[in-house]
């Protein structure tokens, strides 16, 4: 039976996108490859969820469950411990192969498919570590899954390698456990997570952060596991200082050296790719270059916040719900520019057949800047000018454009100037 | 004693120190001088975390503390946490400690539990 719409992954985003698509009565299956639905919100039970959308604040499961509720109570379709294995595209049909262990592999098809597959945690091995190789190095993200889904401690003397949200989180929830958590080291100058979590998750235990510092020596005992490690402060180039060694004993180090949109499922089709989000080129549809294809929440860009992800899939869920109702002839669309100061910019095109969408824009900056305007143009014109304070990089910005505003032809760009 | 305090009001983070002799330093706005007022007088936080129950296929369940508790409780609250064993089915919200050390704070799931 051919599906209108298949949501891949069963998270804050898949939640909010099926839910979307099926109050506008659409044929809905959401494809969840755990044993329950709520992605990562199950293991996130630290509060500061829910502000944006509920105006409460809740932890990671409330905020899940309240989605899962709603998805219930609208009946929509589910699989569960069931992983898409395959995703290709055939005339206007999208096929779909899943492997369960239930009912082995099995084929779906749909008209459009939203994916909301989140993302993937950096591991050592795509950063530079010297030293041994030993048992004891794991990801923040790992760790905080052991610990609060399966229950057990992965040790005792922490030290945490990157200062991003899940690592600032660990240390605290590591120290709770009763662990020893001895420090953070961060390459940048500046944090990558938010201030309100080095303030509650470090300063509140007295946990050293270590700014401008990395890693250069990691020693295991004989049993391969890990006993010791080294951080070096670094100079400018990001190169370590000689002299500034300081040695930790430590049986774990947790990795918080951030996240990559997992879109391996997309090998297989015609997408375009984004070298800046490492992820793919959407229009302001969520709508990825195969037509009917959407994409929205951290697989299509790591948000600081899952409640700017629940509102983005929503986006996307109505997006898919209005192709399933209209034919529409697709354009390449207008290219939207990072410029100057500014890592990365979706949606990537502005497309004309989508004139009704509102044109969300997210944006990050590369660097911490005081004072900055951020100024969006097209063929010289000024299309926003506004003036922001205190941009940083662990903090994504928004601006919103008006399709009436923007010209047939010509690339847009959007730039942050450094105000003084 | 002299301590320092990020402000967390805004984006800005500033770096704010209060002095032995009572006088504030480093902040940007008077805001930072509520701030750190209340963090000086009586800090308190939601401590979340998790209690074991007797489901291998939910062998730990997350909980809260349905509103902030002092700081320095922190610890206490989690020794009593580490006490507590879930041996029947229970929903979101539901109470596994009542009025814990005396805060007025119930310890609640945060997620349902094998219901």
């Amino acid at each position: 039976m051919k599906r209108d719409i298949i949501v891949i992954g069963g998270g804050a985003g898949g939640l909010a996108a099926a839910i979307a698509a099926k109050e506008e009565n659409k044929d809905v299956l959401l494809i969840e490859r755990e044993d329950r639905l709520g992605g990562i919100l199950n293991q996130c039970i630290h509060n500061g969820f829910g502000l944006e959308v509920f105006k409460e604040e809740y932890t990671g499961p409330e905020y899940a469950e309240k989605f899962i509720e709603k998805a219930r109570h609208l009946k929509i379709d589910y699989l569960l411990n069931t992983t898409v294995i395959s995703l290709t595209k055939e005339e206007d049909e999208f096929i779909l192969y899943t492997s369960s262990l239930a009912e082995g592999i099995q084929k779906y098809t749909s008209k459009a498919v939203i994916m909301t597959t989140g993302c993937y945690e950096r591991t050592r091995g795509s950063i530079v570590i010297p030293g041994d190789r030993p048992k004891g190095v794991i990801t923040a993200g790992s760790a905080q899954r052991y610990l609060n889904i399966d229950g057990y401690m992965v040790g005792k003397k922490v030290f945490i390698l990157g200062s991003g949200d899940i690592g600032l989180i660990m240390a605290r929830r590591m120290h709770l456990e009763g662990a020893s958590v001895l420090g953070v080291a961060e390459l940048m100058p500046y944090s990558n997570g938010l201030t309100r979590n080095i303030v509650q998750c470090l300063n509140d235990f007295d946990i050293p952060l270590y700014l401008s510092h990395t890693v250069t020596e990691v020693v295991a005992d004989e049993k391969h596991r890990l006993t010791q490690i080294t951080i070096q402060q670094v100079n400018e180039r990001f190169e370590p200082i000689q002299g500034t060694e300081k040695k930790f004993d430590v049986d774990t180090l947790l990795l918080s050296i951030g996240l990559i949109p997992d879109v391996t499922l997309l090998d297989n089709l015609p997408v375009e790719t984004d070298p800046l989000t490492k992820s793919v080129k959407i229009n302001q549809a969520c709508e990825t270059s195969v037509p009917g294809l959407f994409i929205a929440g951290n697989s299509l860009q790591v948000h600081d916040l899952a409640d700017n992800v629940s509102k983005e899939s929503e986006r996307a869920g109505h997006h898919a719900a209005d192709y399933i109702d209209m034919k529409r002839t697709k354009e390449k669309g207008i290219p939207v520019q990072a410029g100057d100061h500014i890592l990365y910019v979706t949606p990537q095109y502005i497309d004309f057949s989508w004139g009704n969408a509102e044109i969300i824009c997210s944006f990050r900056s590369r660097k911490k800047i005081e004072k900055a305007a951020l100024n969006v143009t097209q063929n010289g014109k000024t299309l926003i000018r506004k003036r922001l304070n205190f941009v940083v990089p662990a903090e994504m910005e928004t601006f919103e454009l008006n399709i009436e505003d923007i010209d047939g032809i010509g690339d847009i760009r959007v730039d942050l100037e450094v105000l003084s | 004693m002299k301590k320092e305090f990020i402000c967390i009001v805004c984006p800005r983070g500033c770096h704010i120190t209060v002095h032995e002799d009572g006088s504030i330093t480093g902040n940007m706005c008077k805001r930072g001088i509520e701030y750190v007022k209340t963090e000086m007088t009586a800090p308190k936080r939601i401590v979340t975390s998790t209690v074991r129950t007797v489901f291998s296929e939910m062998p730990r369940v997350s909980v809260k503390t349905d509103r902030p508790v002092p700081k320095e409780l922190i610890m206490d609250v989690m020794k009593e946490l580490s006490k507590v064993i879930i041996t029947t089915p229970m929903s979101l919200g539901d109470v596994v400690i009542e009025n814990i050390l005396d805060t007025g704070a119930n310890i609640v799931l945060t997620r349902s539990c094998m219901k």
